[in-house]
C-alpha cells in the first residue's frame, strides 16, 4: 500500500517540478469581484497566485502586490473558486462489473480516459475538481476518484491525494433502492440488499479486528484482501462512502447502515431529500444532490424537486450539488444551483453548494473550495453574476495555470459544441438496466 | 332529489368552467412581449370570454369593471412547444405509459395521437407551470414514420378539450435510431426505399380515391395521400448533415410539405436548407451529444436563425431522466448562445405558431386571439426567474408546482 503512494506522490512531484518554475512569477488578478466562498464577496478584490497556490485574497488597496507580478486587469469581471463536482462520470470509466453486486476492490481510476473530451467539457464548465466514480447498478462498484480535471496524459498527474500516509484518493461509491436489484437474481430485494451490505462490513470488521491485534507485525497480518482492505480504510474513517440513494425510505436505510458500522458517508442524489431533510439533519451526514429539467423517467426518483437544496438548507443539512456528467452537463453545473436559488436557496449557501461544501464531502476543504491563501489557486473567471444564464466562464485556472480559455478557438469549442468535438461517449446509465 | 340536482348542478359546473367560465382578466405587465408589434412599458392585456379583448399602454387601456387583475413584472404570450411527446409518453416512464412509439411495424402512418394522448399526464401540468400553453406533441422519432402529431393546449379534462388540431403532422425518421427499434430497415438507404416506395403506392392511392371508382379504404394510404395532397405536413426527423440531405431530397422528389425536425448538423449545409425553404424544429439546445446528435451544438438555433431559416423550439423525447424537456430552458441556452434575447423568444411564440399553422390563434397578444398568457417575476431567460401565472384560453392558473 504505501509502495503503491510513493510511486503516485513520485510522478505527482516530478510532474509539478516543470511547472512550478513557470509559475514562480505572482499572478496578481485586479479588479475582479471576488466570490471568496470563506469570507464576504469583496467587491474590488486583489487576488494574487503563485507556484499554484493562492498566496493573498482581499480589497484593492488591502493586499500588498509582490514586485515583479505579472498584473491582470480582470475589471468587471467575477472570479469564484474553481467548481468542485462532488458526483461525475467523465472520463468515460466503466460502471459497475456485473460478476457480483459488491467490488470495494475495484478502482475507476485504471479504467478513466485522461485525455477524454469529457475532462474538456468540465473545464468549460468550470469544473476543477471531481468526484468521479464507477456507476450505479450495484451495491458497491467500487472505489472513486478525487481528480483534478486539468489537461493530463496519465491519470496519475490528475489525481488528488488527500491522505499523504495512507494514499487514498477517493471514496467508496456504494448504492441502495432500485439500481442494484437484479431480477430474478442477487440482490432481488432492499432488505437483501441491506443484509449483502452488512454482512460484507462485518467480515470487514473482522478483518480489522486480526490487522489491529497484529500491532504491526507482519506475520501476524492477515492475507491481504483487496476487498477487505479498502472496506478497513471506510471503518477507519479514512475513506469517506458515497451512496447513491433516491427514495426517502431508501435515505434512511443508507443512514441506518452507515451508523451501524459508524462509516463516514455523502448521501448522493438524495431526490427525496425534501421529505426527510430533518431526519437528514438528525444524522448528520451531508446531502450531494442533483437538479433534473423536469421529473420522471426514473421511477424511483420521480419525487426529485428543485427545492430539495432550500430544505436541506433550511434543516442544517451540509449540502452540495453534482452534476452526474453525463445525466447533466457539466458545462451547465451553476445552471442547477441558481435553480436552487430560484427556489428559496440563499445565495451563499448556493454557491457554497458548488464549492466548498463539495470540498468537505472528499476531505479536500484544506486544497480547495475557497478563495483563501495557502489552497490550490484554482478559480474561474466569469463574465459576471454566476446565476445569470448570459454570464459565460470566461477561463479556468488550476493550481495557479490556465488550463481553459474562451477567447481560445481551440478551447472555446469545448463550451458550445460542433463538428466533431465530442466523441459522443456520454455515461446517462441509460441502456445500463440502471433504470 | 335535490341533492342530486345540486351536485349535478356543481358537476356541470366545474366542467364546464374551462370552456365558459373564463373570468373577464386584465394583465398588467411592467413589460409586455405581445410579438405584435413592440413590447409595451406598463401594458394590459384585457381577456375576455377566453379572448384577448385588447392589448395597448396603460394609460391607453382602461380596465372595465370586475375584472380581475394580475400582475407581473414580465407578461408574453404562451409559451408554444414545437415537438414533444408529452401525453404519450408519461413521466413513470414504464411499459403502461409509453406510447410514442409503436415497435410491430417500421411504417405506421395511420397511428392518431389523440388516440393515446392522456390529459391529465403529470408531464403536461409540469410543462404549463413553466409557461408552456401549447404543445405540438405525438409519435416520436424512432420509425421510419412512427404516427401522426396533433396541437393541444396543456388544459383540459380530456383530449378534446384540449385539442387544437387532430392531425397535424406526420412522425417521419432518418439516421441510425430506427435500426435500434426495428430489425429491418437496418440502414438508411433501406429506410429511405421503404419509405419512397410507400409514398409511390400512396400516390397511385390518391389518384385512383379521387377517381370515379375509389378504392377499399386504407388507413395507412389515406394518411399518406393527404400527406401528399399537401392536407398535412412531414416532420421529418434528421440530425446528421447527410440525413438532412436526405430528407430535402425525398421532399423535392414528392414535393409534399415539410418541416426539419432536430437537424443538429444544420450549421454544415445552411446554404441547402435556406434554399430549400424549409422551416426547423430546432434540436433542444441541450440535447447530449451522442450517436446522432454528437455534434449538436448550443449554437445552432442561432446559427440557423443568421442564415435567415425559420425556427422553433422543442422538447423532443427523452428515453430518461429528464423525462421532458422545457422549452423555456432550451431557448434560453440559444439566447445566451448566439440567438439573443429578442429572436428566442420570437422562436418560442410567434415563430413556433406560424411553422404549425396556428398562429392566426396563439403566438402573440392580439386582439381576437385565444387568450394564452405568462407572467414571470424576471427575465423569462434567467435562471433565477419564476412564472408566477399561467392563463390558457382565459383561464387563469396557478404556477406553483409541487
Amino acid at each position: 500500500m504505501k509502495k503503491r503512494l510513493f510511486l503516485i506522490t513520485g510522478i505527482l512531484i516530478g510532474f509539478c517540478t516543470a511547472d512550478l518554475a513557470a509559475q514562480s512569477q505572482p499572478h496578481v488578478f485586479q479588479g475582479a469581484e471576488l466570490i471568496t466562498i470563506s469570507g464576504d464577496v469583496i467587491a474590488n478584490g486583489v487576488l494574487v497566485v503563485q507556484n499554484g497556490k493562492i498566496t493573498a485574497v482581499g480589497a484593492a488597496g488591502s493586499v500588498s502586490v509582490p514586485r515583479n507580478s505579472v498584473v491582470v486587469d480582470v475589471s468587471g469581471k467575477v472570479i469564484m473558486p474553481g467548481l468542485v463536482d462532488t458526483h461525475s462520470h467523465i472520463g468515460e470509466g466503466d460502471g459497475g462489473d456485473r460478476s457480483s453486486s459488491m467490488h470495494p476492490d475495484v478502482r475507476i481510476l485504471d479504467a478513466i480516459d485522461p485525455m477524454s473530451d469529457t475532462f474538456k467539457k468540465a473545464l468549460a464548465g468550470g469544473v476543477t475538481t471531481a468526484n468521479v466514480m464507477p456507476g450505479s447498478g450495484l451495491l458497491m462498484s467500487g472505489q472513486t476518484v478525487y481528480l483534478k480535471t486539468r489537461p493530463s496524459n496519465t491519470i496519475e498527474e490528475m489525481i488528488i491525494v488527500v491522505d499523504e500516509e495512507t494514499g487514498i484518493f477517493g471514496g467508496l461509491k456504494m448504492a441502495n433502492g432500485t439500481n442494484p436489484l437484479r431480477a430474478g437474481g442477487t440482490p432481488g430485494t432492499r432488505a437483501k440488499s441491506a443484509a449483502l451490505v452488512r454482512a460484507l462490513y462485518l467480515k470487514a470488521q473482522d478483518y480489522k479486528a486480526k490487522m489491529d491485534a497484529a500491532e504491526g507485525d507482519p506475520d501476524k497480518m492477515p492475507a491481504r484482501d483487496l476487498q477487505m482492505e479498502t472496506l478497513v480504510e471506510v471503518l477507519e474513517g479514512k475513506r469517506i462512502v458515497h451512496n447513491h440513494t433516491h427514495r426517502h425510505d431508501d435515505i434512511l436505510t443508507a443512514i441506518r447502515l452507515a451508523q451501524e458500522f459508524g462509516y463516514r458517508m455523502v448521501l448522493q442524489h438524495v431526490s427525496e431529500a425534501w421529505k426527510v431533510a430533518d431526519e437528514i439533519a438528525a444524522s448528520g451526514y451531508p446531502a450531494s444532490i442533483i437538479g433534473l429539467d423536469s421529473p420522471g423517467g426514473k421511477l424511483e426518483a420521480i419525487n426529485i424537486r428543485d427545492r430539495n437544496g432550500v430544505a436541506l438548507e433550511r434543516a442544517g443539512v451540509d449540502v452540495a450539488y453534482h452534476t452526474d456528467d453525463g445525466v447533466t452537463d457539466s458545462r451547465l453545473f451553476l445552471r442547477m444551483a441558481a435553480f436552487g436559488v430560484r427556489e428559496g436557496m440563499s445565495r451563499e449557501k448556493a454557491l457554497e453548494s458548488l464549492t466548498l461544501a463539495g470540498a468537505r464531502m472528499m476531505d479536500l476543504e484544506h486544497r480547495v473550495g475557497s478563495l483563501e491563501a495557502g489552497k490550490d489557486a484554482d478559480f474561474i473567471i466569469l463574465s459576471g453574476d454566476p446565476f445569470s444564464v448570459y454570464t459565460k466562464v470566461l477561463q479556468t485556472w488550476i493550481e495557479g495555470e490556465k488550463v481553459w480559455d474562451r477567447e481560445n478557438p481551440d478551447d472555446r469549442k469545448y463550451a458550445t459544441g460542433g463538428y466533431e468535438i465530442f466523441r459522443g461517449n456520454v455515461h446517462t446509465h441509460y441502456g445500463e438496466e440502471e433504470q | 332529489m335535490n341533492t342530486l340536482f345540486s351536485s349535478l348542478l356543481i358537476t356541470l359546473l366545474v366542467f364546464a368552467m374551462p370552456q365558459t367560465g373564463s373570468a373577464q382578466i386584465a394583465v398588467k405587465g411592467e413589460t409586455v412581449y405581445t410579438m405584435d408589434g413592440n413590447p409595451i412599458t406598463n401594458g394590459v392585456v384585457l381577456i375576455r370570454d377566453g379572448k384577448i379583448e385588447n392589448v395597448g399602454p396603460a394609460n391607453r387601456v382602461r380596465i372595465p369593471e370586475g375584472y380581475k387583475v394580475y400582475e407581473a413584472k414580465i407578461v408574453t404570450p404562451g409559451l408554444i412547444d414545437a415537438r414533444s411527446v408529452v401525453g404519450l409518453a408519461g413521466y413513470y416512464n414504464q411499459q403502461h405509459d409509453q406510447d410514442q412509439l409503436e415497435t410491430s411495424n417500421a411504417v405506421q402512418p395511420e397511428l392518431r395521437a389523440l388516440d393515446a394522448y392522456n390529459a391529465r399526464e403529470f408531464l403536461v401540468g409540469y410543462l404549463r407551470s413553466h409557461g408552456v400553453t401549447t404543445i405540438h406533441t405525438g409519435h416520436g422519432p424512432g420509425a421510419v414514420i412512427s404516427g401522426q402529431t396533433m396541437i393541444v393546449k396543456t388544459t383540459g379534462n380530456t383530449v378534446d378539450e384540449a385539442l387544437v388540431d387532430s392531425t397535424t403532422m406526420l412522425a417521419i425518421t432518418l439516421g441510425s435510431s430506427v435500426r435500434n427499434n426495428f430489425s429491418s430497415p437496418g440502414t438508411r438507404s433501406k429506410a429511405v426505399s421503404v419509405l419512397r416506395q410507400e409514398l409511390i403506392k400512396a400516390q397511385d392511392y390518391a389518384k385512383k380515391r379521387s377517381s370515379d371508382n375509389p378504392p377499399a379504404r386504407d388507413l395507412k394510404m389515406e394518411s399518406l395521400a393527404d400527406l401528399l395532397e399537401g392536407k398535412i405536413t412531414a416532420m421529418v426527423s434528421a440530425q446528421r448533415a447527410n440525413d438532412i440531405m436526405t430528407a430535402l431530397r425525398i421532399q423535392r422528389e414528392f414535393g409534399f410539405p415539410m418541416v426539419l425536425d432536430g437537424a443538429a448538423e444544420a450549421y454544415l449545409i445552411l446554404d441547402e436548407i435556406k434554399a430549400s425553404g424549409i422551416s426547423v424544429i430546432v434540436h433542444p439546445t441541450m440535447i447530449r451529444t451522442g450517436g446522432d446528435t454528437k455534434n449538436a451544438t448550443f449554437e445552432t438555433a442561432g446559427l440557423l436563425q443568421q442564415a435567415g431559416i425559420p425556427i422553433a423550439f422543442q422538447s423532443s423525447y427523452e428515453g430518461y431522466v429528464p423525462k421532458t424537456r422545457v422549452v423555456r430552458y432550451e431557448a434560453a441556452i440559444a439566447a445566451a448562445n448566439g440567438l439573443g434575447f429578442d429572436h428566442a423568444l420570437y422562436a418560442l411564440t410567434m415563430g413556433s405558431a406560424a411553422i404549425l399553422g396556428i398562429d392566426s390563434r396563439v403566438g402573440s397578444l392580439t386582439r381576437g386571439k385565444d387568450a394564452d398568457v405568462v407572467m414571470y417575476d424576471g427575465d423569462p431567460f434567467e435562471y433565477l426567474t419564476k412564472v408566477t401565472g399561467v392563463i390558457i384560453n382565459g383561464v387563469y392558473y396557478e404556477a406553483e408546482f409541487e
